[in-house]
């Protein structure tokens, strides 16, 4: 490949690839057999749309199905949210090259959860966060934090350096985690994220789980995960008797003396949500979002919303994938959603979106409230004062417009 | 050459030899969660350097936070001229790591000893990755 033998693209990504797996002292490649990449105009800006036409430019084509994650654009919406034309331009030529590279533009931060999961043991190259956590503690496979460029350069040659999650070694618990809390909703699951995450804040740390009472939820994990990644830049967690990797705490530890026993009791959960400062009691905005929606959360919110209206003054955004939102459709729930005045946007995720700084101060949005921790942590750059809140308590809030 | 006032040895290190003005952080560092990509200020309301340019900089962060967007943002940046010079990590992530590469920007993980009792914000210093050396070359005045 080295040669060029498969062309310049190819040649130009196992270089680059050579040059990270050397930093971290990778001693081979390993081959994997899907990639997912973060790919939009608001990520890359014009210096990585260019770097993505010039390698398009070389016949680029991935060797390994590829697909994207949540991008900073719903086309149905971009112009009732105010997004500027030129870059809504950009991001469907953006797509276009993506697609002649032969990249599946899916346009989803859960393709955990709607596309592809895979088994124990396999090595795949994965980004956003949210999916390699995910990956690597639920399924038992094999990834790093790949950046856009990085799993597009893997899809293109087919492999990626062995370092890091792809090793025995840094699978192995470093802390315990002894879970006391109800855990009730999903802003619990990630109100435990938070809690761990910002104690021990490395990507190699990997938190073991203890005392979970019951099976937890596909979207308990996910938040759970998500929060992991999103506070303590984690990439792998163990659940005992619940993931692939931790029949029992000594498995999960592999040996390893813990750094750090933590309890989370239901005392401890209530200071995270008594921790937000709630400025002026605004309630001007209502997000349900990062990570998109699965359809049993669409199902589970539509409910809630169902025979409710959003309160004048106030705005609430739901995210999902294409697949999520057709389905909702389907079955009646993006209707009820919709007729309570939920807008629901498809493809994106809330905190990428593009021109959201300026959204927020045309719209005069000060505080922002979710069920999500990820989102209240990620969203900090554009100056939203963000709360965390119940996911029933975020329908109360933006159906009463009163914010306690 | 200049007298080195102070060495700080990296674990692992990319990139070409730059010199700059320091920024050491106590808190770790997000290009996602923390800046301003169109400014290159520290933009996250409480961040310990808020308000900060990090432009041509020599950027000590502890910690790296998040996040996949860095392997893009630090290529936007650096297209955008508002890049420091390099970011030097007591732990980071592989996307500060890919993205570092990427847009070619010098990047180190580890550190010893912990450069906040060395080198302090507004001192210059030279990064030489090859030799994996961190030099403090010139006191803040």
């Amino acid at each position: 490949m080295l040669r060029g033998d498969r062309g310049e693209a190819v040649r130009d990504a196992l270089a680059y690839q050579i040059r990270v797996g050397e930093f971290f002292g990778a001693e081979r490649f390993v081959p994997i057999t899907n990639a997912h990449m973060m790919g939009d105009i608001e990520v890359m800006g014009d210096g990585g749309f260019e770097y993505l036409r010039a390698t398009c430019a070389k016949r680029a084509r991935c060797s390994v199905p590829i697909t994207t994650n949540a991008r900073c654009v719903d086309f149905e919406f971009a112009g009732r949210l105010g997004q500027d034309a030129a870059e809504v331009e950009k991001e469907r030529r953006l797509i276009a090259a993506l697609r002649e590279m032969n990249v599946l533009t899916t346009d989803t931060c859960i393709n955990y959860q709607t596309l592809y999961q895979p088994h124990l043991g396999e090595h795949v190259a994965w980004g956003d966060t949210g999916t390699v956590i995910y990956a690597n503690s639920v399924f038992g496979a094999r990834t790093n934090f790949e950046s856009g460029p990085a799993a597009l350069a893997a899809a293109l040659t087919g492999r990626t350096p062995e370092y890091g999650f792809h090793l025995d070694r840094h699978r192995k618990g470093t802390l315990v985690v002894r879970l006391e809390a109800r855990l009730d909703d999903l802003a619990d699951w990630g109100a435990v994220g938070k809690i761990v995450g910002e104690k021990h804040q490395s990507y190699y740390a990997v938190p073991v789980f203890t005392g979970v009472k019951r099976a937890p939820l596909a979207d308990e994990l996910k938040h759970l995960g998500a929060a992991l990644a999103s506070y303590g830049s984690m990439a792998m967690f163990h659940m005992v008797g619940v993931t692939p990797e931790a029949p029992s705490r000594e498995a999960a530890l592999g040996g390893n003396t813990p750094v750090d026993e933590i309890v989370i009791d239901d005392a401890a959960i209530e200071r995270v949500y008594a921790g937000y400062n709630l400025k002026d009691r605004r309630c001007d905005l209502i997000v349900f979002s990062g990570p998109q929606l699965s359809l049993f959360e669409m199902k589970s919110l539509a409910e809630r919303f169902a025979g409710r209206k959003v309160a004048s003054g106030t705005q609430v955004f739901v995210t999902t994938s294409n697949g999520v939102k057709s389905a909702a459709r389907e079955l009646g729930y993006l209707g009820a959603l919709e007729s309570a005045g939920v807008t629901v946007l498809e493809g994106v995720c809330f905190y990428i979106l593009q021109n959201l700084s300026q959204m927020r101060t045309r719209n005069g949005w000060t505080n922002m409230i979710s069920n999500s921790a990820k989102i209240v942590n990620i969203i900090g750059a554009h100056k939203f004062n963000t709360i965390l809140r119940r996911t029933g308590d975020c329908v109360e809030v933006a159906c009463t417009g009163r914010l306690a | 050459m200049s007298e080195v006032l102070a060495t700080v040895r990296v674990a692992r290190a990319f990139g070409p030899v730059v010199e700059g003005e320091a920024i050491v952080s106590t808190e770790g560092f997000s290009p996602r969660y923390d800046l301003d990509r169109w400014s290159g200020l520290i933009s996250k309301p409480g961040h310990k350097l808020e308000g900060t340019s990090i432009k041509d900089k020599i950027c000590f962060f502890p910690t790296a936070k998040g996040g996949i967007a860095a392997g893009w943002a630090f290529y936007d940046i650096k297209h955008k001229a508002i890049a420091p010079k390099a970011f030097v990590f007591g732990v980071t992530n592989p996307v500060m790591v890919q993205g570092g590469v990427f847009a070619n920007i010098t990047i180190t993980e580890g550190w010893d000893p912990q450069p906040a009792g060395v080198i302090r914000t507004g001192d210059w210093v030279r990064v030489d990755p090859a030799r994996r050396v961190i030099e403090l070359l010139r006191r803040a005045s």
